[in-house]
């Protein structure tokens, strides 16, 4: 049944990566991600997790190795933060497509300049594209869960892809929290060992990591969104043996009150906490809100969002992160773009807050569902709380 | 729109695993076609020293045996960079333009 403990988020993190039983740890420490790899450094020294930990020069290197290792068959991990991934950015776009499943959590945080340890999603937001699974976690419970699931996801021969679990920096990163850390025979029941579909090796050599020109460049970016596409009902599976055996059910997409809701608010990660909050003193007044909770980046769930949108009247997109001199910012684009082709007609608004740290209250997803369901036109999208 | 499959073209179905390749499978890579000037040899000049065996980065060159004492380009991998022609003493490479 596993133990309910007092403990650090970040900590929890590095605990579901002893209990996975990870071979390799390639890390380099940044604010707010480096409790993670710290207690991992102390797991593997003091023995209680029999891992390689090689402490690496920069991300750029710590993906490097990620890579290596996991081409040569071993169950890897590393996390990093805001200028650790915007480091790691050349690695990041080559681990998807040499189909190696690295595990990564990001504690997220936002980019410089300036200089800012704290959180936001524009880290994540910087490598998108890169062809990552990428899942949110909303507490940390969550953070530890996803850790799991994102190696048996990742692993999963029909996949072989890697996946990035983002928690949001310092508000869950180093929050203490009442999580159950589930017993190891639970975890080897959810999680066999790697059984890695494709492995370096010396007896039967191939070369990885080769030149695509012209006549195939274009396929292996098709062949990577495929793959992509594929997981979703590997990462649904995945999802519903993790209840099984957990007893926590997860969704690709979460909801709140949305059955009669003409207004939703659609966002992802820790913030959902604060705008459930908001909904529920709304209902208390009568007024018809609920809540979407994107829990699966990437693949995009479009099914599922679709879904939970169908009866809304009006969308409001939350963003932690500014697509600087657009209109729109990057979960609202999607949204926006889910909607357009859809036979639904609500009316979408899009709005940023919580950028490095800035506290998210209450008092700001009010405005938001005020704003969005009023008739007022939307031309770019509002950065909410901007002091003037 | 989708192409025909051609020679030398992969379906993005089709790619190996994490885009691999298998031990010498750069012979099944021809690069020759990206040269501009092609090493034409003057048996009459050979010494068959094999310094153009030796230095061509590509590996293109053919030992012809100690009979014919000459070294053959292949010019299907040969790209044409004339590392070949400054390395050989004496002088019986020359860099030629490739006709189109
Ligand atoms: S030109 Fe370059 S590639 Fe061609 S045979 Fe000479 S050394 Fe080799
Ligand atoms: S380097 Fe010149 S002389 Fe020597 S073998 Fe080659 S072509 Fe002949």
């Amino acid at each position: 049944m596993g133990k309910r403990i007092g403990i650090e988020v970040s900590l929890a993190v590095s605990e579901a990566v002893k209990l996975a039983n990870t071979d390799v740890i390639a890390a380099y420490p940044i604010t707010p991600q480096t409790h993670i790899v710290e207690h991992l450094s102390e797991l593997v020294a003091d023995g209680s997790l029999d891992a390689a930990y090689i402490p690496v020069e920069s991300e750029h290197s710590a993906m490097s190795s990620c890579i290596g290792s996991s081409a040569a068959g071993a169950r890897t991990f590393t996390a990093t933060s805001s200028q650790g991934l915007a480091l790691m950015n050349e690695m990041i776009y080559i681990a998807p497509i040499l189909r190696t499943p690295i595990v990564l959590a990001i504690a997220n945080r936002a980019l410089s300049a300036p200089i800012n340890i704290w959180n936001d999603h524009s880290d994540i937001m910087s490598v998108r594209d890169a062809g990552w699974i990428s899942l949110f976690a909303e507490n940390g419970q969550e953070a530890l869960d996803l850790t799991l699931l994102a190696f048996r996801i990742g692993e999963d021969p029909a996949v072989s892809l890697p996946v990035n679990v983002n928690l949001d920096g310092f508000t869950l990163s180093h929050f203490i929290e009442p999580i159950i850390i589930p017993d190891q025979q639970e975890v080897d029941k959810f999680l066999p060992p790697y059984k890695p579909s494709l492995q370096l090796d010396i007896k039967n050599p191939i070369s990885i990591g080769l030149l695509g020109g012209p006549e195939c460049y274009t396929e292996s970016r098709k062949a990577a969104d495929d793959i992509l596409e594929a997981s979703v009902p590997v990462i649904k599976k995945a999802f519903d043996e993790f209840d099984k055996v957990f007893g926590r059910k997860y969704q690709v997409v979460e909801t709140y009150c949305i059955e009669d809701a003409e207004t939703v608010i659609v966002l992802m990660g820790s913030i959902a906490e604060t705008a459930m909050t908001t909904v529920d003193e709304l209902r208390a007044e009568g007024k018809k809100v609920g809540l979407v909770r994107i829990r699966l980046w990437r693949p995009f769930p479009r099914t599922e969002l679709l879904a939970a949108l169908s009866k809304a009247k009006n969308v409001a997109v939350v963003d932690r992160h500014v697509v600087l001199g657009s209109d729109t910012s990057a979960v609202g684009m999607e949204i926006k773009s889910l909607l357009y082709g859809s036979q639904l007609n609500p009316k979408v608004t899009n709005y940023v807050l919580g950028l490095g740290g800035r506290d998210v209250t209450r008092e700001e997803f009010r405005y938001i569902f005020d704003q969005a369901a009023s008739g007022e036109a939307q031309v770019r999208c509002e950065i909410v709380g901007v002091y003037e | 729109m989708k192409k025909p499959k051609s020679e030398g073209v992969q379906k993005a179905g089709d790619l190996p695993l994490g885009f691999t390749a298998q031990p010498g499978s750069t012979v099944a890579f021809k690069t020759g076609d990206w040269r501009s000037v092609r090493p034409v040899l003057d048996k009459e000049k050979c010494v068959y020293c094999g310094f153009c065996y030796y230095y061509c980065p590509d590996g293109t060159y053919e030992d012809m045996g100690k009979d014919e004492k000459w070294y053959k380009v292949d010019l299907n991998f040969c790209k044409g960079c004339g590392i070949c022609a400054q390395e050989c003493p004496k002088k019986a490479i020359t860099m030629t333009l490739e006709e189109v």
